[in-house]
């Protein structure tokens, strides 16, 4: 596949960088705060450390000095998380720009009969309406979405899928789907309009990756009230503590209550869970794939089962000819050549498979005078070919060469035919005049690596579920070759649905891709539904996210990603409340060691004075969500594994990673100030 | 040293042996499958016309409709029981504070006691009054518990049992014959059962003494067993009367924390799993021994400063009963705090000052070490939901606990639950101080005298019930707040979690897959205890720091306040 990437931005990328600082200012604007309660919390403790510290100044008070360096890593603490959530949309910004750049068409021919094509009006791009008519050719880019009502026309695609190579799309049939934004290269096609003005599938995109009408995902709300009750509870703690320290004969500065606050408070998830969200859908896009909304990547990662059709995923599609099985007094090369000779006109993938083994087996070459080709119907269900002298070869389905014939199979070829099927090949019956020459088994071929995959998601435990329209004995063989779970064998599309409704009855989530508008259905009945880009609109209306290589095995990819982003959100967050051991360790023996000398046994790491000790703690708060924001862009790696061990592994990492980190980070942090005399 | 780790390590055996048939029993009970006095369970429930399964909305304010007339009840015993029989030392009836402080602590199961038993309470408040409550409550626990295994386990549906059901067939089965059984044993070791007003003897000095005598072996079996812990007489379970010997100490212990425990496992079973219910079991294990290693080895080590009068090598003795020892006072203070019991046999306020801080730490964390009966199980049970939802997000899925999806409607809820031990403890205690209360009412200066206000708060708010001692509680400003501070604290829970469990019923439980991790495994059980403890120390480290650990600190100085 020839793929022009767009070039990658590095994580931080100077293009970016400097955006993002602009940007991280602007975020100071209350309205925007207020959408995250914790990061909201801090700028509103930063206002009042700010107010204190001014005042102090204006008194001469004795936390002038250090109450100033608090107020001001209060605010690099708010700054910073404005800052990663900036970065995060920049990096969305700038493929969004590359979108949007496609987007030159002003106008549309818009058909007042769509019958005739000289009949048209121009119409401003944002005035056409779903439902109206245009026109497209040759070298125009085609201005929105549409269905293809006449004509036939290659389409460059590259604009939106990277992918080079130009597509055909022709009126009926599953690649009737044209995308706004795409240029057509030949001929003209007449297209339905499917999408509003400012809703077509680029825009879309445009401002999914912007991240701009997010909206927050249901694991999001979740994290989001819990992260608010906790810094509920922080308020409560702090706002207590001075009647405490009163009764024990000390009283507290309020700056330095604020800073136990905020460093208490889970600042650092607070501050990366909106790039995380954003990150996440921007590895989507960069897969190619389109999300609808933010809930389908999350459903993403919880699927139970995964319905792969057979057919383009697990096999490549393409039966190809794997042995000729001559019967009883028929030498296997006389069979194999009258079964190159029936295929050497048949340009079916099938077909000419045939005539390759054939030749790769015996060395025939093509004769002078091949004869004349009988070609396939749904009727007789065979072909063949009548030779120069008078021989009628027939190839087919074992039944319909049968009833050709006018008599039934010996029992020996019989038990050849079922054979082949039952170990998952197509069996063809091959006969010269009134007489059966023996089988070729036909054999669908399996994709290398498939089954390592379906072991990887079973691992992951997701259970793949094969949907074929072969026989049960066919489907069983290329199950068990592949390595599914579980087949469904002669689908239709409405055992699909009756399939999808029995999995989440007992409780599963069910991702599925499809094209075909008969996929329809099960796209929306599924959790999460996989349209190809190159599908019906039928189909891309009813899946929640969009394929944009119309690649099935996608799917993996997009459970991988869905995966990554709520584990990334789980580790900060237990890493950011771990945190809060150490912070405790620095700020209260700095708090209370007047009070009680003897509390200094609680200062673990030996802190140079109550003052570092509290700085340190503040500026290790506000330093480890730019530490962080690599990890939030990226995602916490992730390899599949059980959710055990993935458990036990994030567990080790984040959760006593985050226990022990700030004990080192603080210390340091202290040695530094106290050596540069900020206290 | 020895002996004392053998009768510990004996009494956890004897708490296995005891948890394992009742675990099954209670089980039986609340799935209906115990009938053998079906006859009555009708009756009763004709009578108070029960009928259908009830949503979570409806349990809930069944419940809550029970409580409030019980307390509206008890309030009228208490203040008018001077005009009621059954007062043979004519006490005069509750002031409105105390009689409303009472009424809400033995109808949530705090047991809080502002006042001595003995010296303010007539027979018919103590018998029909609290003795009912005492029963009451714990079966409204019960209930509480009950009705979430239900929800937890149910699919699809729409309710979760009968408030009236459960609430019959807990006093029924349950707490009745195992009342009965206890008071017997108690006095057979000595208690006694009167109806009496009391005794005057002539000491051996020739002195006269009057010895307070009553219903007490009926009133102590329920407070064990339905972890109420409102004793009869005003120094609890300390009096050689309501606990004569090591036998009957031993005895109550394991009454106090059987039924919590055999919740635990019976919970497994009512969801379905019993590895569940092992689960939290081994989880309520590992904090109960930590809690008495630490209690233990503090009282052990006793108090550099006592050296000069009392003899180092026998620990902190201060406040303890001989007959007891220091095991059988630790084992005590750490069981009555771990569950929602707070009866005591030795006095909390002259504990170490870290065995006071384990008490102390034991009620913050919720009481879900084991915890109250029924209510422990669902107080661990809001935990596991956060532990299951930070777990869930690590492993990359929605959480989802017994196979249902743990989602913002229930985080919520839950959040909800998160607010209640900081607002009692900490809001409260701190209003005490501002408005001078805290003040007037503490006995000592310095690090002791926070403790003493903060464990009453912890106390009340956590349904605890006991008493740091040295703090005079009898005011009306304590007897409202530690009032507000009960109710806060029992219906602060009961609430969320019930409609926790009313929106997990009508979830469909997903079969577990390697995707999902499994909540009966070793990691989830450490995952589980470390959300536990850092959401607990979190909270209250910097009071505990300015009480108990400044005591220590300063103990170990040689400063006096």
């Amino acid at each position: 596949m020839s793929k022009h990437a767009p070039a990658e931005l590095g994580l931080f990328a100077p293009a970016i960088l400097r955006p993002a600082l602009i940007q991280a200012f602007r975020k100071l604007d209350p309205r925007g705060l207020a959408r995250n309660p914790v990061i909201f919390a801090t700028a509103l403790v930063s206002v009042l450390a700010t107010v204190l510290a001014v005042r102090e100044g204006l008194t001469g008070g004795p936390t002038f000095r250090i109450g100033l360096q608090i107020a001001v890593w209060l605010w690099f603490t708010v700054l910073f998380a404005n800052f990663a959530e900036a970065v995060a949309e920049g990096r969305g910004k700038a493929r969004a720009d590359a979108f949007r750049a496609t987007r030159s068409t002003a106008s549309a021919r818009v058909l007042i009969d769509p019958e005739n094509r000289e009949l048209f009006e121009l119409k401003d791009v944002d005035l056409v309406e779903p439902g109206e008519f245009i026109l497209v050719e040759a070298g125009d880019v085609i201005p929105t979405d549409g269905e293809v009502v006449e004509g036939a026309a290659s389409v460059n695609e590259a604009a939106i899928t990277g992918e080079s190579a130009p597509v055909i799309r022709e009126s009926g049939g599953d690649r009737s789907s044209v995308t706004g934004g795409t240029t057509i290269l030949s001929d003209w096609l007449v297209l339905r309009v499917t999408a509003r003005p400012g809703e077509t599938f680029l825009d879309r995109m445009i401002s999914l990756v912007e991240g701009a009408k997010r909206a927050k995902t249901p694991n999001e709300v979740a994290l989001d009230v819990l992260l608010a009750s906790l810094t509920l509870v922080f308020l409560f703690v702090v706002v207590s503590l001075p009647f405490f320290a009163s009764w024990s004969g000390t009283s507290l500065p309020v700056i330095y209550l604020a800073a136990l606050f905020v460093t208490l408070i889970p600042t650092t998830i607070g501050g990366l869970l909106s790039a995380i969200g954003i990150a996440g859908m921007d590895r989507l896009v960069k897969a190619n794939v389109i999300a609808k909304s933010g809930r389908a990547v999350e459903a993403a990662g919880d699927i139970d089962v995964l319905l792969l059709d057979k057919t383009g995923t697990i096999t490549f599609g393409n039966r190809m000819a794997s042995a000729f099985l001559p019967a009883p007094g028929v030498s296997e090369r006389d069979l194999a050549e009258a079964a190159f000779l029936s295929s050497l006109a048949d340009e079916t993938a099938e077909g000419r498979s045939v005539v390759d083994l054939a030749a790769r087996q015996f060395g025939f070459s093509r004769p002078a005078q091949p004869g004349t080709f009988v070609p396939f119907t749904a009727q007789t269900r065979m072909s063949g070919v009548d030779l120069p002298d008078g021989q009628a070869i027939r190839k087919g389905a074992a039944d319909a060469v049968m009833r050709h014939l006018g008599h039934g199979a010996s029992p020996e070829l019989d038990a050849a035919v079922r054979k082949v099927a039952n170990s998952g090949g197509t069996p063809l019956l091959v006969a010269r005049n009134d007489r059966p020459l023996g089988v070729i088994a036909l054999k669908d071929v399996v994709k290398p690596h498939i089954r390592e995959r379906f072991a990887e998601l079973r691992r992951m435990g997701i259970r793949t579920v094969m949907i074929t329209g072969d026989n049960p004995l066919t489907a069983a063989a290329i199950a068990a070759e592949a390595g599914v779970d579980d087949f469904l064998a002669e689908a239709t599309p409405e055992r699909k649905l009756e399939l999808i409704r029995a999995e989440q009855a007992e409780g599963r989530l069910v991702a599925m891709c499809g094209d075909g508008s008969n996929d329809a259905p099960a796209l929306a009945q599924a959790d999460v539904g996989v349209a190809m880009n190159a599908g019906t609109p039928a189909a891309k209306e009813a899946g929640n996210l969009i394929d944009l290589d119309s690649d099935p095995t996608k799917l993996i990819e997009i459970v991988m990603v869905g995966k990554q982003l709520l584990i990334s959100r789980g580790a900060l967050t237990t890493f950011s409340i771990a945190n809060d051991v150490a912070k405790y360790f620095a700020i209260l023996p700095a708090l209370f060691i007047a009070a009680y000398p003897g509390l200094s046994g609680l200062n673990l790491m030996g802190l140079a004075s109550p003052q570092s000790a509290i700085l340190s703690a503040i500026v290790f708060n506000a330093l480890v969500i730019v530490a962080l924001i690599p990890i939030a862009l990226r995602g916490v790696s992730y390899r599949p594994a059980s959710a055990s061990s993935l458990l036990a592994r994030n567990l080790l990492v984040y959760g006593l990673g985050g226990l022990v980190a700030p004990f080192i980070g603080i210390k340091a942090i202290d040695i530094v100030i106290t050596g540069l005399g900020l206290v | 040293m020895y002996d004392d780790l053998i009768q510990a390590a004996l009494y956890g055996a004897l708490l296995v042996a005891i948890a394992v048939p009742l675990g099954v029993y209670i089980a039986a009970v609340f799935t209906g499958r115990v009938t053998f006095l079906a006859p009555v369970e009708r009756l009763l429930l004709s009578a108070a016309g029960a009928g259908q399964d009830q949503r979570w909305g409806t349990y809930a304010a069944s419940l809550l409709a029970f409580n409030a007339g019980g307390l509206a009840l008890l309030f009228g015993i208490l203040a008018f029981q001077h005009r009621l029989p059954l007062n043979p030392m004519g006490f005069d009836g509750l002031s409105w504070h105390l009689a409303l402080n009472t009424a809400i602590s033995f109808v949530t199961n705090t047991n809080w006691q502002s006042y001595g038993g003995e010296t303010t309470m007539s027979h018919f408040s103590q018998m029909a009054g609290l003795t009912t409550q005492n029963f009451l409550s714990a079966a409204s626990g019960m209930a509480v518990a009950a009705a979430v295994a239900r929800g937890f386990a149910a699919r699809q549906a729409r309710t979760i049992g009968n408030f009236w059901a459960d609430l019959t067939r807990g006093t029924l089965y349950i707490l009745l014959p195992g009342a009965i059984a206890i008071a017997l044993v108690l006095v057979a070791l000595g208690v006694p059962q009167t109806l009496q007003g009391a005794v005057t003897a002539s000491t051996v000095e020739g002195a006269q003494q009057t010895i307070s005598l009553g219903p007490v072996a009926s009133q102590v079996a329920i407070k064990q067993l339905g972890t109420n812990g409102g004793g009869f007489f005003n120094v609890n379970s300390a009096h050689p009367l309501e606990n004569p010997n090591a036998i009957s100490n031993f005895i109550q212990m394991l009454a106090i924390l059987a039924i919590p425990a055999g919740f635990v496992l019976a919970y497994g079973r009512m969801v379905g799993d019993r590895r569940q219910g092992r689960a939290l079991f081994a989880a309520m294990a590992i904090l109960l021994v930590s809690a008495f290693a630490a209690t233990y080895a503090a009282e052990r080590a006793g108090n550099p400063l006592a050296a000069a009068f009392a003899d180092p090598a026998a620990g902190n003795m201060e406040g303890k009963e001989v007959r007891f020892g220091i095991v059988g006072s630790v084992l005590w203070a750490v069981t009555t705090t771990a569950a929602s019991n707070g009866s005591v046999n030795a006095m909390h306020d002259s504990l170490t000052p870290l065995g006071g801080l384990m008490a102390m730490l034991n009620i913050q964390l919720g009481e879900i070490v084991y915890g109250g009966v029924g209510v422990g199980l669902t107080g661990m049970l809001l935990f596991v939901i956060f532990t299951v939802f930070l777990a869930g997000l690590m492993v990359g899925r929605t959480p989802e606990y017994l196979g249902k999806k743990i989602e913002a409607k229930e985080i919520k809820l839950a959040a909800l639950t998160l607010l209640v031990m900081p607002v009692g403890i900490l809001a409260f205690a701190a209003i005490a101080i501002a408005t001078g209360n805290a003040q007037a009412s503490v006995q000592d200066a310095g690090p002791h005298g926070l403790s003493e206000l903060v464990y009453a708060y912890t106390s009340a708010t956590g349904n605890n019930g006991s008493a740091f001692a040295g703090f005079s509680a009898n005011t009306p400003f304590h007897n409202v707040m530690l009032g507000l501070a009960m109710l806060l604290g029992r219906f602060g829970y009961i609430l969320p979690i019930l409609a926790i469990a009313g929106s997990l019923a009508a979830k469909t439980p997903a079969s577990a897959t390697a995707g999902t991790f499994p909540t009966h495994g070793p990691v989830f059980v450490v995952l589980l205890l470390a959300t536990i403890l850092i959401v607990g120390a979190l909270t209250f480290l910097p009071v505990l720091a300015l009480g108990p650990i400044a005591e220590h600190v300063s103990m170990i100085a040689g400063q006096r306040f």
